[in-house]
């Protein structure tokens, strides 16, 4: 009998094409490569350099999502740089045999939002691509990361990444989420706990009865954000609510391969008993909905809270970050979180910009209008996402409040298109990552969650989602 | 990859933690699809304010830190995204090392596949480091065959996996390694299971 082993063990185990022996990092073969713009160019360019191959264009999946405009696509790409990187993805895809899912397909969008889309994000698989929210695909039950462009090349030509094994952690989140408590709040109140480098070097399995009562847009959102707490990948077990998602996608297995498929995901879950390097308990009742006040998603406190002060925190560096925090944000320690105005709302991401999100802000927001002082905008995770809001009205309900409807792709997350903020702007953001300009130079963000976001738009400053009416 | 033996030059502080890779290249610079020159645009928003005027304070673009060959800063450097644009652009600037107690993942990973070498050390020497680099005039030694690093009154040293120590070391390309290994990879792929997506 062999002893209980963790999910991550068994997907680890089923996809060594080469043990390292404890000397060298294991050889791990990819299942799934995702490909896009900004990462890749180098790695085609120093292909073709070397004279080596795109192993399997089979399982390499490309599209165009960071760069693109949301807006008057017709016009083409303004941006003379951006229109270059794009037009060089799509000639390398050409030139490979790599299918891309082009600024005119249907199809096109976040890297992360198409894999599950289409049904080829599936439990048991190793995904990768060069862009570190790849751990979104966890929620399947894959081991998917981030990684870099060196790495890129080495997957295009191998299908296979040396990895060291990273060790596993355990978050168990237990208990009911109150109502207005949303998985982008579970994984804030995650972050919060164990900072953004407390997941460094580990895997995280999110596991627990609050988990479980998620869907898969949930479920996608907390894996999504498990590098902002430095963790190498976030996975959670793959049940029924997983196989209904993925039944009858276009990618996903049919007929005896559908059955096959489906007995081994059930075999995938960590086995009772499997020990992880460490675990942490989370009661859901605990959670409440959560705004980023700071610079680092960790720089996080409940809607209820204030703004802390930075002689609140310990660690000598941790004091000056906070420090450093209030001032880009323009924030005075002692300010109650609901007092804190907003200029701009950004409904979207790889973290939440799925149909799911898109259905809860349009209910919020059913009849009633936006702050006459906030600028807000939609921008549906991809193609199909914007059709399916379509034929569910659901863009009238966010047009006739007074957002923008835009076209799909990253933009505001991390503004490499023209969706940025101008200088001391504050938004209220349902990106992941409230870095210094990330959003802009000297843009403010604060991270919410979809329903948040909308509240924020309407009162025009944060408010109390549980309360509002 | 150049072969790393022995590095040794003036150090940069920057005593902050978290330093994110957002901060280390700014997404309007990575939007080029070359693999060079990217160091111009190092901690740009630092180094520049908003109407492009160079900040003279900010630390690397103090003449005395011009020469600067090892960035010295605060745990969890290099968090946040993926992009590899961020080691290339500390190397394009000339930098051969950055030393931190601790590191972010892709980054670590990142910077071993490119040369730059990744040195952890404890908060405690960083911090001390970090002093010793308030004069320009201080030296830093680093060297990866012994795991040192000394500095004048500093000697310390660090641990590194033994196998990305042995690829900088000797400037192995890890897909050359990997091909080594074509015959297991398509072994593998024989026994894959039907059920598994392909386009």
């Amino acid at each position: 009998m062999t002893a209980p082993r963790t999910m991550y063990e068994k997907i680890w185990t089923d996809h060594v094409v080469r043990d390292g022996g404890g000397n060298e990092p294991d050889l791990l073969y990819i299942d799934l490569h995702l490909v896009h713009e900004v990462t890749s160019p180098q790695a085609f360019e120093a292909l073709e350099l070397t004279n080596r191959k795109v192993r399997r264009p089979d399982l390499t999946l490309a599209t165009v999502d960071h760069g693109v405009p949301t807006e008057g696509r017709a016009l083409g790409i303004k941006d003379p740089l951006s229109k270059k990187q794009i037009e060089t993805l799509v000639d390398n895809c050409r030139n490979n045999g790599i299918e891309l899912y082009d600024i005119s397909d249907i199809r096109q969008g976040i890297v992360h939002v198409i894999g599950p889309e289409q049904g080829i994000t599936q439990p048991g698989m190793t995904i990768v691509c060069g862009d570190s929210h790849t751990s979104t695909h966890g929620a399947f039950g894959a081991l998917a990361f981030g990684i870099g462009t060196s790495e890129v090349e080495h997957v295009l030509a191998t299908q296979s990444l040396p990895q060291s094994r990273p060790k596993s952690m355990a978050v168990n989140v237990n208990g009911e989420l109150a109502t207005g408590v949303t998985a982008k709040d579970v994984i804030l109140g995650i972050i919060t706990r164990i900072g953004v480098a407390g997941g460094t070097g580990y895997v995280i399995e999110y596991r627990g009865t609050a988990i479980v009562a998620l869907s898969m847009a949930g479920r996608m959102t907390i894996c999504n954000m498990s590098i902002e707490a430095g963790a190498r990948a976030g996975m959670i077990a793959p049940d029924e609510t997983t196989f209904e998602y993925l039944r009858g996608r276009n990618q996903a297995p049919t007929g005896d391969d559908w059955d096959t498929a489906v007995e081994y995901w059930k075999s995938l879950p960590s086995d009772p008993g499997a020990t992880f390097d460490i675990e942490i308990d989370i009661d859901a009742a605990e959670l409440a909905p959560y705004v980023s006040w700071g610079t680092n998603p960790a720089q996080t406190v409940s809607v209820t809270g204030a703004v802390p002060s930075p002689t609140e925190f310990d660690d000598p560096l941790e004091r000056d970050a906070a420090e450093r925090a209030l001032v880009y944000m323009d924030l005075e320690a002692g300010t109650p979180i609901e007092e804190i105005p907003v200029d701009r709302i950004f409904l979207g991401s790889c973290t939440n910009g799925r149909i799911e999100d898109l259905r809860v802000g349009a209910k919020l927001l059913e009849g009633k209008t936006i702050h006459p002082d906030v600028h807000a905008m939609v921008v549906p995770g991809s193609g199909l996402v914007k059709l399916q809001a379509e034929e569910e009205g659901l863009d009238i309900i966010f047009k006739n409040a007074g957002f923008e409807w835009r076209e799909p792709g990253c933009s505001m997350c991390l503004g490499m298109n023209p969706d940025i903020l101008m200088p001391g702007e504050r938004c209220a953001s349902t990106s992941n990552r409230n870095f210094e300009g990330r959003q802009g130079r000297n843009g403010r963000t604060h991270l919410v969650s979809p329903e948040m976001a909308v509240a924020a738009a309407v009162a025009g400053h944060f408010v109390d989602v549980r309360e509002w009416k | 990859m150049e072969a790393i033996s022995v590095i040794t030059g003036q150090m940069a502080p920057l005593p902050r933690a978290n330093v994110d890779t957002d901060a280390i290249i700014p997404k309007q610079f990575l939007k080029r699809v070359e693999r060079s020159g990217f160091g111009p645009f190092l901690f740009y928003e630092w180094a520049y304010d908003e109407e492009g005027e160079l900040i003279e304070d900010f630390i690397l673009n103090q003449p005395a830190y011009a020469a600067a060959k090892v960035l010295v800063s605060g745990p969890n450097f290099g968090s946040g995204s993926s992009r590899e644009h961020a080691p290339w652009s500390i190397e394009d600037r000339g930098f051969a090392a950055v030393i931190a107690p601790s590191f972010a993942d892709i980054f670590h990973n990142n910077c071993i596949n490119i040369g730059l070498l990744p040195v952890v050390l404890t908060d405690d020497e960083v911090a001390r480091l970090t002093q010793i680099a308030e004069d320009p005039d201080n030296l830093v030694t680093i060297d990866l065959e012994d795991q040192t690093v000394t500095a004048v009154g500093f000697d310390a040293s660090f641990d590194i996996d033994p196998f990305a120590k042995h690829r900088l070391a000797n400037g192995l390309d890890n897909i050359a390694l990997a091909l080594e290994h074509a015959d297991a990879i398509a072994s593998y792929e024989s026994t894959r299971a039907p059920h598994k997506p392909a386009l």
